[in-house]
């Protein structure tokens, strides 16, 4: 078989050819060679295409293709009774999210839960791996132990604090008033209900982020420690000029990262509601974005307007990155 | 009523309950399951006529019953050609939007599936084409329900007037109080006395709470949650949320705004212990007694006894509530799309027959709809023990029957979500004015209704 592919072209093998010392056979080889080097020119150039293209094909099947049809249904309205009859609205979709009173709510409650959960999140999850970069006994022991918040379901972790936060007969309540102070009402309050539900992302995701700053801790050299301890720097002064510099792409990761995670919070503010439904509280005070566009179309079942929520987030999630990334670009050309 | 399908999941123990009062009628009813064999099994063996096996599947969500109830072992005892496979969801609210999924692209389907009634009118009026007539499948005696389950069942007569959804329980509802509370607070205890406290109209019950708090004290509530009270008000009316036309009129029906400020007033006077229902909160309120009364469907009696424990037990019993009133309860739908639609028929048709519908409740408490089944003795004649020994058969048949043709609408339950978990939730939790509750709410369902 391979002789009889490589006689198809034989113009391009021919006059390289080396010469032959005589006879059919090494002929043969020769082109044996000629091909399989050939070959090889392929398998190095095209294989790797074969070798990521399942995920491309499964990336265009479940991701590409809802993504598209997603917008696709943002352009109509389109109800979950009857998913398959679609009326052409345009953009209206979209242009009534000016005037959607919910969806400002949602998107400020994000923000606001957002930022309350990441910046405490990150600076502790600095502080943390700090410490667990000095040496310890049994580090093993402690890094796998800031992580078990993460390995914990959502579920499971956010009905504990449910009951943790709880008005009449909650952990969290007791305690302050067994320090003297009021009992809070976490499920109404809006900043406080806002605060409970940052406590669960915060408790979780910490130690995720302690764990990714360790190993890029471990990454910076020793030496510039040894220096900066000839220079007299104390720990946190290491800390502060060595270790916080060296980590600086690392830490612009984990704030991507945990934007994308905050943008689409769902699970904490669904089940703090006690299961009571998408509606983030008796005022919507901790419906998030990800909660609001739930409501829209598996509660009331508009599956146009839940897409336009959707790509709406999206389109939000690529304008904080565009500004994060010319305020990164203006630092870098400093 | 979004709480419905979670009831559902812990009406398990609703089984103990209705175990242990009706043990012996149990024995009786399985005893009667070979009577009616001869009329049922024989027709359906003989088309299946021993030949390869058919296997129907059932579509439920939550903890349905059929299966505990052993309904299924016994129709495949009495149809050897039979097979019956159940596939559950836990939760309705995912369960339903994928059964519409399903239903649009008629793929995915179970050959049978249950739908909850706060989504029953939805489907008969978006997705009665999609689904068999019922009225017509052999077995099928009509008279048999109460009226107004049959006529939710049905499609409106613009869209073809089948009736695709046949009625398997419903959540007649009584008062539940602690007898304990009401002797220390001077009020009677024994439940023909309580009931009449208050029969005949709402504004007597709450005028009972003024009671009980002027006597009680501080701390002590009257009842769990003022939503509760709105959902048992709204429940005791013909018209609620929609028309006969169809038309939305929530906004404007003074039924639905009387029930608002009626229950809003328990929040304002003092008498709400300003839970919110389903939520561990409220769990935990049953155990530590805080609240006197809740008004209770047949199915939420199991709940009560479980949260409440073994302390709670003798402490609390049923009464009549002031006017008859229902909350929840489920259909059965047969999909066209099945492979197995004339079987499935005839599955449905059996499993929500009289002498089924009252083992269900035997076993699992869910109180049947078909009226047919009350004389049954299972059900005129079960007592609750937990409930100090109460005549439930008797006193939630009496509810069910009187319970008026309720108008439902397609939205429902979004409507009756936001009215409680927005509107009323506001006045009892939050402290708003009920006037402050009402636009609150209004403004949600305005926005959940517009497409």
């Amino acid at each position: 078989m391979t002789d009889e592919t490589a006689v198809l072209s034989p113009s391009a093998v021919g006059p390289k050819r080396p010469a032959a010392e005589g006879g059919g056979r090494s002929g043969r080889d020769g082109r044996g060679q000629v091909w399989r080097s050939r070959r090889y020119r392929w398998d190095l150039r095209f294989s790797p295409y074969a070798f990521v293209a399942p995920f491309f094909l499964f990336f265009a099947a479940f991701g590409l293709f809802p993504l598209l049809y997603t917008g696709w249904a943002a352009l109509h309205q389109v109800e979950l009774t009857d998913p398959g009859s679609m009326t052409w609205v345009g953009l209206r979709n979209f242009t009534r999210l000016w005037d959607d009173e919910f969806f400002w709510n949602a998107l400020r409650n994000t923000v606001t839960i957002g930022l309350l959960s990441t910046v405490p999140q990150l600076a502790i999850a600095l502080g943390l791996a700090h410490l667990l970069n000095y040496r310890l006994r049994g580090s093993a022991f402690f890094r796998v132990a800031v992580l078990t918040p993460y390995a914990t379901s959502v579920a499971a972790a956010t009905l504990v604090f449910v009951l943790l936060f709880g008005r009449d007969y909650g952990m969290v309540n007791w305690a302050l008033s067994a320090l003297g102070f009021d009992a809070v009402d976490w499920q109404n309050g809006t900043f406080a209900s806002q605060l409970a539900v940052s406590t669960i992302v915060i408790w979780r995701w910490t130690g995720y982020n302690a764990l990714i700053y360790l190993a890029a801790m471990q990454a910076v050299p020793g030496e510039l420690y040894e220096s900066a301890a000839l220079d007299g720097a104390s720990r946190f002064q290491q800390f502060l000029h060595v270790t916080v510099p060296s980590l600086r792409p690392t830490i612009f990761f984990t704030c991507v990262v945990s934007t994308i995670g905050a943008t689409q919070l769902f699970g904490e503010p669904l089940l703090f509601n006690g299961g009571a439904g998408a509606t983030g509280g008796s005022d919507h005070q901790f419906q998030t974005l990800g909660l609001y566009l739930y409501e829209q179309g598996w509660v009331n079942l508009h599956l146009g307007r839940a897409s336009a929520i959707a790509w709406a987030m999206f389109l939000i999630l690529l304008l904080v990155a565009g500004a994060a990334r010319l305020l990164r670009g203006r630092k870098d050309s400093r | 009523m979004r709480v419905r399908a979670r009831a559902r999941v812990r009406r398990t123990l609703v089984t103990t309950a209705a175990a242990v009062t009706t043990a012996t009628l149990l024995l009786a009813g399985c005893a009667q399951d070979p009577d009616e064999s001869p009329d049922q099994g024989a027709p359906a063996t003989g088309t299946s006529g021993g030949a390869a096996q058919t296997t129907l599947t059932v579509g439920v969500f939550g903890a349905f019953g059929l299966q505990e109830a052993g309904l299924y072992d016994a129709y495949m005892a009495q149809n050897p050609g039979i097979r019956i496979e159940q596939t559950s969801i836990e939760r309705n609210e995912n369960y339903y939007p994928q059964l519409l999924t399903h239903l649009g692209t008629g793929s995915g389907l179970a050959d049978i599936q249950a739908v909850e009634v706060n989504n029953i009118a939805e489907i008969t009026a978006t997705q009665a084409d999609k689904l068999v007539d019922l009225a017509k499948a052999p077995g099928v005696d009509k008279a048999a329900y109460l009226p107004w389950k049959w006529a939710q069942g049905t499609a409106p007569a613009a869209k073809g007037g089948a009736t695709v959804g046949l009625g398997t329980d419903i959540g007649p509802q009584g008062i539940c109080y602690r007898k304990d509370l009401f002797e220390a607070a001077g009020l009677p205890s024994d439940r023909a006395a309580v009931g009449a406290l208050w029969a005949g109209d709402w504004n007597k019950y709450l005028e009972t709470g003024r009671t009980y708090k002027a006597k009680a004290g501080e701390g002590k509530a009257f009842v769990d949650s003022a939503s509760g009270v709105m959902a048992a008000v709204t429940g005791s009316s013909a018209q609620r949320f929609y028309d006969d036309q169809g038309k939305v009129v929530y906004k404007t029906n003074p039924a639905v705004r009387g029930a608002f400020d009626l229950a809003a007033t328990f929040a304002t006077d003092g008498l709400s212990a300003k839970l919110q229902q389903f939520t561990p909160a409220w769990d935990q309120g049953f155990s530590n007694g805080n609240f006197a009364t809740v008004s209770c469907p047949a199915w939420m009696l199991g709940y009560i006894q479980d949260k409440a424990g073994p302390a709670g037990k003798d402490k609390w019993d049923v009464a009549q509530a002031p006017k008859p009133s229902n909350w929840g309860g489920s259909f059965l739908v047969v999909p066209k799309a099945g492979k197995h639609a004339e079987e499935a028929a005839k599955l449905a048709a059996w499993l929500t027959a009289p002498a089924q519908q009252a083992k269900l409740f035997e076993k699992r408490g869910s109180f049947p709809s078909a009226s047919a089944a009350y004389k049954l003795p299972s059900v005129s004649g079960a007592q609750h023990a937990y409930f100090g020994g109460a005549p439930i058969g008797e006193i939630f048949a009496k509810a069910a029957e009187g319970v008026p043709v309720t108008v439902v609408g397609p939205k429902d339950l979004v409507i009756a979500q936001n009215l409680a978990d927005i509107g009323m939730l506001q006045v009892d939790q939050k402290g708003r004015s009920p006037q402050e509750g009402w636009e609150a709410a209004v403004k949600a369902i305005d926005n959940a209704l517009d497409q």
